[in-house]
This record gives C-alpha cells, structure tokens and sequence, in this order.
C-alpha cells in the first residue's frame, strides 16, 4: 500500500480547498441560510408542522443532502477533470499507484469536505430552528456513506467528461432535479397517490428519508432500504471506478 | 574480466496502434544499460513520445514488452515506475500551487517518505530555491519547466527520461541541466532522452537511437555511429579551372563544382584508408595543382537527417 501517494494527494486535494474557502464553505453557508430564511421563516410560518416536525426542521436533513450531493460531485469531479485539462495527470498515472489508492486519496478528500460541509450546515441550521437527532450515528454514516458515493459518481464524471459543458450537466441537469423532486422540501405523503409512486423511482428519495429518518423518525422509505441502497450505489459506483482504471477508459491512450 | 549486466530496461517487440488505427510504434526491439545515456532522435510524429509514455504507463501497448531491472511495466508496476522519472515535453503544471508544495507532492505520489533535504538539494541545483514559495502560475516559461525537472528529481529516480527537456529554454537553464545531468550519470542514473537539438546529443550521450514513422532504424555507440557512418570532405581550390573531371582520376568519388575551381573529395571516416594519399599524388601526376584544401566533417545532424531520409 502506497500510504504516502494517498497522503499526497488528500493533502493536496485539501489545500486546494483551503485555498478556495469563500467558494467551498462560505458560498453553501450562505445559501443555506438563504433557505432557511425563505422556506423556514417566511413560507414556513404559514406551514404549520408536517408529520409532527416544524416545515424548518423538516428541510434541514434535506438541505444538508442537496448540498452533499452537489458539493460531493462537484468536488470529486473538478479533482480529477482538472488535471486531465491540463495535463498533470501524467504524474499520476505514470506513479506507482493502484486505482484504491488514487480513488482513496481524491475521493476521500472530496467526501471529507462534503462532509464538514454538511457539518456546517448542520450547525448554521441550529441558528434558524431548534433540532432534535434521534439517531446521531446513522445520521452520520448516512453523511459519511453519502458524500463518499457521490464523490466516486463525481470521480467518474470527471473521468468521463471531456469538456466543462459536460462537467456542468450532471449536477444541473439530474442531480438538481432530483434533489428538489425527492422530497427534501416536502413530504412525499402530500402527492397525489400517483406521484407518490412516481417519487419512489427517485433515489435520492431514499437518501432524504434516510437521513430525515436519522434526525426525527419519521421516513418515506424503510430506513434498512435507504441504507442498503446507498450501499449498493456506493459499490456500483467504486466498482465503475475501477473499470475505468483498469482498461484506462478517458485516461490512458 | 568485465562482469556481463543486464540491462536496466528491455523492449520486447513493442507496438503501439492508437484508437484511431495510427500506429505509432512498431515493433520495437532496444537494450539500455545501467547508466548510460542514450538519445532518442526522429522527426516530430516519429513515436519518441509514444515510446517512452509506454515505458512509463501512461500510454497502453498494443503488443510486446517492457521491462525495467527485471521487472515488468505492467505486472510489477509499482517497482518499475518507482524507478522512473518523468520530464514531459509540454509544460503541464500545477498553476496555483507553490514550487515547493508541487515538487513534495510528486515525492509523496512516488512513494517516498518526506525528505525536505533532499528537494532543497534539487532545488538548489536548479536555481529554483529563491522561488520556493512562488506560485507557478508567475514563474516564467524556462522557470516552469525547471520545477518539472525538479518533480521528477524529486523521488530519486535510477532511470530518468527528459523528453525534450531543453525546448524553448534558455543558455542558463541547459547549462544547469547538463550540470544535473552528468551528476546523475555520475550517481548511476539511466537517462533516456530526446531531443532535436542534435549537438545536445552529441556532446552528452554515449549512445544515440533513431526512430522515424514508429520504427527504431538504429542504435549505435554514438562515436562508432559517427565513425561508420560519418563522411569527410576534401576541398581543393585549384590555381587552374578543369571542364571536367580527368579520367586518369575517375576511380576517386570526386564532383568538379559548378565553375570548375574546386575539386571535392569525399570519403568514410570508417574506412581503414582514406585514399587522399593516393588522390594527391595522382593529382600531381596528372599535372592538376592547387592553392589551398580544406576538410569538413558531417556531424551527427548530417548522419541523422540521411538515416530519416533515406528510411522515410
């Protein structure tokens, strides 16, 4: 195991953050707040509770999941396609490295920033409304388990993509929709039957319920369903990973 | 007796034909020894690049194999590629980063522990240590391609290949190089490099490699390759102008130039005899005489630039 290559390029993926801070921490900080402002104060106080949890309290799990997807994929994505722009990624693929280890060291540091991202929002929600966690450690490993999974499916954009139209796509066009569509400012119970089956070819669905399941038991989906389609994602993602370091797919010539 | 090694990498009838159908090695067959530096010289488009981005695992061989101390590129990757150092040809580096950040990262990807002693010694020796805190992207052109070469200094490599590292670099920066370079040789380091400055080729490597449309057409001992293949030219000015040749001398491969005033002889500098001996004296015999001669040797860029004509 190459622990110093993992090491280098967590700290260099790391620093990279350190150095754009205003947009990694701040920019999500502030847009959070803007939800909550929106949706919690002003639209919410005409919304009385839904399934027995204040409409503020309601969207927190599902604002920290739209910004651990979009930040997840963001990251992982930039982290991989930049060097391809530029031509850097010579090194890394010229290094004794095995695909784990590259995927531990730009993926690991994308998860970790998405998930002291989804700390922070966490914390900026605490300012806004009063929060209760009933299950603080599946709430954390429904972060940890999803920032990871996400930042592989960004790894594989990045991999996958060969112009910054295409790096721009998936977030905007899919993840967005989904994000908004899967119950993260509503409760699915509030469709009409049809749309409620609709909702449930929705994975992210499953990851909001997870997560809001963890903050006030009360979930869309069975909580063991949630987490083993994360699960399963998470390897899908990591073994497509794997398929495109070894036959050297959008890498190697 | 000298003790028989074997070499620090070995090519095994290695082809490369890109997604395209391009193919840009064939079958390429080549031995480098321990500590030699040899030259790889071709035409742009002749697979240098190609070459040596196989050797290092960037590209993926379409056939054959290599292997490096014994070890295979692609079984053992991990050994081989801890060996090797990467100078790429274009310069591909990390803008936003400090000289000193970029060049203890490439140690730490490489698999090495830190050694800041070690990356202040390399920097030093590229001038590169008053910028150690600089961000890349306000370094210039020649400053920019010194961190590279400091990257790939940077985990002490056994086997170095400078893809055409001197390009667009100034008089100071090749003057460094060729510094580092002979301390490499000295340490034992293999350098494979390519380069289409040929002089650069002749005063550093001890052994050159011509490549062009993806085959190798030569590797030779550079000064056996000039001796074998380099040619010498006599040039008599002579005090009266010839018509033509005489034919008393028609057995030496002479040319009259244009305006009949010189006579040129050219010969092998391989050849056990040169025959100027003999051609004075049959000039004398056939009563031709001249002010004053001048010889000329072709250099390496001559034998190279025929190799390529004549395999293309």
């Amino acid at each position: 195991m190459n622990v110093y290559a993992i090491l280098a390029i967590y700290k260099f993926e790391m620093a990279r953050t350190r150095r754009t801070l205003v947009q990694s921490i701040v920019a999500p900080v502030i847009s959070t707040s803007l939800y909550f402002i929106v949706f919690g104060a002003a639209i919410g106080s005409r919304i009385t509770e839904v399934e027995g949890v204040s409409y503020g309290a309601f969207i927190v799990p599902g604002l920290i999941m739209l910004n651990l997807l979009m930040h997840s994929i963001s990251n992982a994505s930039f982290a991989i396609y930049f060097p391809k722009f530029v031509g850097t990624v010579y090194e890394v693929l010229s290094a004794p490295v095995s695909t784990v280890e590259v995927v531990a060291g730009y993926v690991g540091a994308a998860a970790t920033k998405s998930i002291i991202l989804g700390m922070i929002i966490l914390l900026t929600a605490t300012f806004f409304i009063d929060i209760q966690i009933e299950h603080p450690i599946i709430m954390l490993l429904f972060v940890v388990l999803t920032s990871i999974t996400f930042s592989l499916l960004g790894f594989i954009l990045g991999i996958w993509a060969d112009n910054f139209e295409k790096l721009s796509v998936v977030p905007s066009l899919i993840v967005t929709p989904l994000v908004f569509l899967g119950g993260s400012f509503y409760s699915t119970e509030m469709l009409p039957p049809f749309w409620q089956s609709v909702s449930l070819l929705n994975p992210v669905l499953y990851l909001v319920s997870g997560l809001r399941w963890s903050f006030y038991e009360i979930a869309e989906v069975n909580i063991i369903v949630s987490l083993a389609s994360i699960t399963a994602f998470m390897l899908l993602c990591f073994s497509l990973v794997v398929y495109m370091f070894t036959t050297g797919y959008k890498l190697r010539s | 007796m000298n003790a028989v090694t074997d070499p620090i990498l070995t090519i095994r009838d290695l082809n490369k034909t890109y997604a395209g159908g391009f193919q840009a090695l064939k079958n390429i067959n080549l031995d480098i020894n321990e500590g030699e530096i040899i030259a790889l010289l071709g035409p742009n488009g002749a697979g240098k690049t190609t070459l040596i981005s196989v050797i290092c695992g960037i590209v993926q061989a379409s056939s054959g194999s290599v292997q490096v101390a014994g070890f295979d590129i692609v079984k053992n990757y991990r050994k081989t590629r801890s060996m090797i150092g990467l100078v790429p040809q274009e310069l591909t580096t990390d803008s936003f980063e400090s000289v000193w950040s970029t060049v203890a990262f490439s140690r730490g990807l490489f698999g090495k522990s830190a050694r800041p002693d070690h990356i202040e010694k390399v920097l030093k020796d590229l001038s590169l240590w008053e910028k150690k805190d600089d961000m890349i992207m306000t370094l210039s052109g020649g400053m920019k391609r010194r961190v590279l070469i400091a990257k790939a200094l940077s985990h002490e490599p056994t086997v170095l290949f400078l893809d055409e590292p001197t390009a667009g670099v100034d008089v100071s920066l090749r003057k460094d190089m060729w510094n580092i370079v002979e301390e490499l040789k000295a340490a034992g380091v293999t350098i494979i490099l390519t380069t289409h400055y040929i002089e650069e080729a002749e005063e550093i490597a001890d052994r050159v490699g011509v490549i062009n449309n993806g085959q190798l057409i030569l590797v030779e001992e550079k000064t056996k390759l000039m001796s074998k293949l380099g040619k010498k030219q006599v040039t008599l000015d002579l005090t009266e102008s010839l018509t033509a040749i005489p034919s008393a001398l028609c057995d030496y491969s002479l040319e009259l130039s244009e305006d009949g005033n010189q006579l040129i002889y050219t010969f092998s500098t391989g050849g056990d005899r040169t025959g100027v001996t003999a051609l004075l004296d049959d000039l004398k015999l056939a009563n031709i005489h001249f002010r004053d001669l001048n010889t000329t040797q072709s250099s390496l860029e001559d034998i190279f630039v025929n190799l390529v004509e004549e395999s293309s």
